[in-house]
């Protein structure tokens, strides 16, 4: 018993004080990239050479589809003057699919739906649908002390029935898209849907192989969509806290 | 074992493809019967294609065998031609037991005799037309008898957890058998990188599986240096190093943190799951990136620990991370409530783990000692030995053992962080070679091993005439591993399941591919 309590003091106060301050991101960490279109050299075709998911879309504009960029940063690498560059802002989680193709304007982040219902409880079921394991490595420690999911009444419990929406991760491969839609039909309505990493938002790095389904954009209605490859956890907390209207600047 | 059919290979080494013998059948069963009979084990075993066929239906495939012997410190790799069946080797060698389902899934063709052939991870062929399961899905192994009754989990599972489908086969609490049945994360990596390395390979490299990105991805780096000729620098060595220990630091604090949690010990549990967090922070330190993605390239490293700033801060967090692991995890040994629970719990005998191949911080828990850092290093493990004391030889190889092996590793680890760090070779971070990447040696051989945080994972890589993959074949620990899930539930209480399967806490992705 004294030995837990000196652990107990030894370990101290550990939760991280998001939203209400800034919460401390790695300097090298690759979140949101920034664009610098008038830097952009016509012709060059170097980031979108190089772009392991074909996530550079260059119209008229140089854009960024968000739902399909794994960081790596080999784009802002490969670019000789700098046109893309990313910076270590986490906060990437917008409400569609389009808000994620992102040009020299920025992000629109996700904002609280319009009609809420879930505000300060809300039970979400995770499925990994062909997930590394990346993705829910990272929604898993929201739940421990660090993060402490629960403190937000956001909670993720092992029934879908108890739920009252999924955490997706994964391209949903072949072999498991029947459970994964059966997993939703067992939530009760109404229901919300959060597509988290570039594998559930557009297939990311497994896009068009035929094992797996390219995400779950085109199975399921998406209400929020969390990209990275995987995001960082502050990435998710931060999407998770404007589905309730906790963040949202 | 004699060497004259066989050829052997050095860890990162490479050998022309036509060094490589490829023996009639009968000799090639008898040399790996001789071979397993003198303590050698499979490290991977798979079929290919032969080259510059022109109809690919019902033409011969070739096996090729890739076995390691610790005492001997040496890496053998064997070939043969088979047709549509050839017969099996596991009921004599139960090591062979899940490459055998795997090659019959993959390329049609059926290991006769196999006591349990079924699909490995539920896909198609790779050669149109000649699936041996037409009619999916297959039974399970099922138990009759009136008092006899049988549950089943998954895929979805209660937490947030991979997809897998187990079924037991019990009487009233006992377990008489499990059955795992994996392939829901199957995302069909392999058969992508036929012709490769594609635009792609290297990112999915690193997601083989996510929580083992640094030991996967160093793993394809090393086969491919070796096939471009490229020699990375010893910083670059020392910095991969870096990641890979920390990648098995966060891992072993957070199952030792989930083992506690499991026996409703909760101190010990919230604690780990935060320090496993401050791990983690410390690879994103280094690289931006939590899991380490983007952190190392075939030629060295991407990010160096520049500046004096960093590395101190690197060598701060460490210190503290290790002074609060030390506290959090001495509560379990100091409980006897714990102790009881993890010990006599899902055992599994040096015997079993000699029989059927296990790997890892697994194996070393039954009394096994084989550690890649020790048996075959490679890079920065060679020049500094690894702190792998054969200390684990009473091990008891059950729930406590495995605790106990990550234990005693994460010390191994942060005592080899702890020397190394203050201690970086200088120099540069990545070969100077040209930037665009050299073309890969043709007709060629690697196989690359790395002891990842779950144990031995191994990539044998094999180049066309062009230099492209004619094959490569990618082994997860968990591959050798999940069958010792298995194995200790045997007569023990189901409940006890949560417990076993966690001081495993094997990869789903990583067997699906």
């Amino acid at each position: 018993m004294l030995k837990i309590l000196a652990a107990r003091l030894q370990q101290g106060f550990r939760t991280v004080d998001y939203p209400e301050e800034a919460p401390v991101i790695p300097d090298r960490l690759r979140g949101l990239p920034v664009i610098r279109e008038e830097q952009c050299r016509k012709g060059c075709q170097a980031c979108i050479e190089i772009c392991p998911t074909n996530a550079i879309i260059r119209d008229n504009d140089l854009q960024i589809d968000l739902g399909r960029c794994i960081f790596c940063g080999a784009c802002a690498e490969a670019c000789p003057v700098k046109a893309i560059n990313f910076s270590n802002d986490p906060c990437l989680a917008v409400s569609k699919r389009e808000d994620l193709i992102i040009g020299k304007s920025g992000i629109k982040l996700a904002t609280e739906p319009e009609q809420q219902i879930f505000g300060r409880s809300l039970q979400f079921r995770q499925v990994s649908s062909g997930g590394c394991n990346g993705c829910e490595v990272d929604i898993n420690v929201l739940t421990t002390i660090v993060f402490d999911l629960s403190r937000f009444g956001i909670k993720i419990v092992a029934s879908p029935r108890h739920s009252d929406g999924l955490i997706i991760t994964g391209p949903i491969t072949r072999n498991m898209k029947s459970a994964t839609l059966e997993t939703f039909e067992a939530v009760p309505t109404p229901r919300l849907v959060v597509a988290v990493g570039a594998c559930a938002i557009s297939g990311g790095i497994f896009r068009d192989q035929t094992e797996q389904n390219n995400g779950i954009t085109g199975l399921l209605p998406v209400d929020l969509f969390i990209p990275g490859c995987p995001p960082h956890p502050i990435t998710i907390l931060d999407g998770l806290l404007r589905l309730i209207g906790r963040v949202n600047s | 074992m004699s060497s004259v059919k066989h050829c052997f290979v050095q860890n990162g080494g490479i050998k022309a493809l036509s060094d490589v013998p490829c023996l009639a059948f009968s000799e090639f069963q008898q040399y790996i019967l001789d071979a397993v009979a003198q303590e050698w084990r499979v490290c991977s075993f798979f079929g290919m294609e032969m080259e510059n066929a022109d109809n690919r239906t019902g033409q011969p495939l070739r096996l090729i065998a890739v076995l390691a012997n610790e005492a001997e410190k040496r890496l053998a790799v064997m070939t043969t031609q088979i047709e549509k069946h050839f017969p099996s080797f596991t009921t004599a060698i139960p090591q062979f037991h899940m490459f055998e389902r795997e090659i019959a899934e993959q390329w049609g063709v059926t290991p006769v005799g196999h006591p349990w052939l079924r699909p490995a991870r539920f896909h198609e062929s790779y050669r149109k037309g000649t699936d041996i399961w037409p009619g999916l899905p297959q039974e399970l192994f099922r138990i009759e008898g009136g008092e006899a009754h049988e549950v089943a989990v998954g895929p979805i599972h209660a937490g947030v957890i991979e997809p897998g489908h187990f079924r037991f086969q019990c009487h009233g609490e006992k377990v008489f058998h499990l059955e795992i049945s994996l392939g829901y994360q199957h995302r069909g990596i392999e058969k992508t990188l036929f012709g490769g390395p594609h635009k792609r390979t290297a990112y999915q490299m690193e997601a083989l599986a996510g929580d083992t990105t640094i030991g996967h991805f160093l793993a394809y780096c090393q086969a491919m240096e070796a096939l471009q000729g490229v020699k990375v620098p010893p910083r670059a060595h020392a910095l991969r190093a870096v990641g890979l220990e920390l990648e098995r630091l966060a891992n072993h604090t957070g199952d030792l943190g989930a083992l506690g949690g499991d026996v409703g010990y909760l101190p010990t549990s919230s604690y780990c799951g935060r320090i496993r967090g401050d791990f983690l922070n410390m690879t994103a330190l280094i690289c931006g990136s939590r899991l380490g993605r983007g952190f190392i390239s075939p030629r060295g490293v991407r990010f160096d620990l520049d500046t004096p700033e960093r590395l101190e801060k690197l060598c701060q967090a460490l210190a503290r991370a290790e002074k609060d692991s030390n506290t959090a995890i001495q509560l379990l040994w100091d409980s006897p409530t714990v102790m009881n629970r993890f010990e006599n719990t899902g055992r599994v005998s040096k015997e079993t783990c000699l029989a059927l191949g296990l790997v890892g911080p697994t194996a070393r828990a039954c009394g096994a000692l084989r550690d890649i850092r020790h048996d075959f290093p490679l890079g920065h493990y060679q020049t500094a030995k690894f702190p792998t004391e054969p200390r684990h030889e009473s091990m008891t190889g059950d729930v406590a053992a495995r605790a106990l092996v990550r234990w005693h590793e994460m010390h191994d680890s942060l005592r080899f962080l702890q020397e190394l760090l203050p201690n970086l070779p200088a120099g540069g971070i990545a070969s100077s070679a040209t930037k665009a990447a050299p073309p890969l040696r043709p007709n060629s051989l690697v196989v690359s091993l790395v002891e990842g945080w779950r144990g031995e994972i191994c990539h044998t890589a094999i180049t066309d005439a062009k230099g492209h993959f004619s094959r490569y074949k990618v082994v997860d620990p968990s591959f050798h591993n999940w069958i010792a899930l298995g194995m200790a539930l045997r007569n023990q209480e189901i409940s006890d399941f949560p417990l076993c399967n966690k001081s495993f806490n094997l990869s789903y992705c990583g067997f699906d591919l």
